[in-house]
């Protein structure tokens, strides 16, 4: 692995931009070894973004709850069902 | 509740009978879910169980009813997708569109957006039903297409592969989108919480 110079090191310590889209690809994919090094380094500094690493797993586990269809209390109504019924058997009785 | 999945002995044969009773409201939810869109939703339900019944002689038992029948409606939620964000002209992002999350010189949060504290920190915010209802809420004012990314990645566990093929994303695109979609989803809950 590269070496990271001094420059370099300063960038990804300010960068929240860079610091956050790591965060998030880390939990899609693998990220190398050096952005693992870079999403540490700007983390040991910066609390804000620790924040948006916390809420953004957080945000993840509210979202997959949201679309737990067997969970969700919506119902069609029954008129619509008779439909859906009627062309099934319809087409069940012509093949 | 019913046992709307049938084990061992059934799982080899479809009964369309039953379909209406045992599946519509579990493919319904499904659907309006990802849609949002009550009319679309009941074609798209009508056309699921007709496309089903065509190909039923593809069944071959490997995966159960429900699971057969909701990989096809997913199937047309995608062509939705696809026909809605195809419309877009833009649909390359770049990392200096998030000039307004993200100072564009230098990278830092910019006042309006940056993250506090504020109770979503811990997984007990889970049971928070406001919580819940903001977030349901802020999803719907995602642009079509990073609704579509984000929920097939993280909902429907799509491969990324899969969704840039389906939604003609490059893979650069889908970092963007997935990264933007988190920020401004985390952005709109502590808006409209605090």
């Amino acid at each position: 692995m590269k070496e990271l110079n001094a420059n370099e090191l300063k960038k990804i310590a300010y960068n929240c931009r860079k610091a956050t889209f790591l965060i998030e690809k880390q939990q899609v994919e693998k990220i190398t070894a050096r952005e693992q090094l870079e999403l540490k380094i700007h983390l040991a500094g910066c609390s804000i973004c620790v924040t948006f690493m916390q809420q953004s797993l957080v945000i993840n586990q509210m979202v997959k709850k949201l679309f737990q269809s067997d969970a969700i209390k919506l119902k069609l109504d029954d008129s619509f069902k008779h439909h859906l019924q009627k062309r099934i058997e319809d087409h069940l009785e012509k093949n | 509740m019913q046992t709307d999945e049938p084990e061992t002995s059934e799982k080899k044969h479809l009964n369309p009978h039953l379909w209406v009773d045992l599946y519509a409201d579990y493919l319904y939810a499904f659907a309006i879910t990802r849609l949002h869109d009550e009319n679309l939703v009941r074609d798209l339900l009508q056309e699921t169980f007709l496309a089903a019944l065509e190909r039923k002689d593809n069944f071959e038992g490997r995966s159960t009813e429900k699971t057969w029948l909701t990989a096809i409606l997913k199937n047309k939620i995608i062509d939705v997708y696809r026909a809605k964000s195809s419309g877009l002209k833009k649909n390359v992002l770049t990392e200096q569109d998030d000039a307004d999350f993200f100072d564009s010189k230098n990278g830092h949060w910019n006042d309006e957006h940056r993250p506090a504290l504020f109770g979503i920190e811990q997984s007990k915010a889970l049971e928070n039903k406001e919580f819940q209802k903001i977030l349901q809420a802020c999803m719907k004012k995602l642009p079509s297409l990073w609704f579509a990314v984000f929920t097939l990645k993280y909902i429907d566990d799509e491969s990324t592969q899969t969704i840039c093929r389906e939604l003609k994303v490059t893979a650069s695109n889908f970092g963007v989108i997935m990264h933007r979609t988190k920020v401004s989803l985390r952005s709109c809950l502590q808006k409209n919480w605090i």
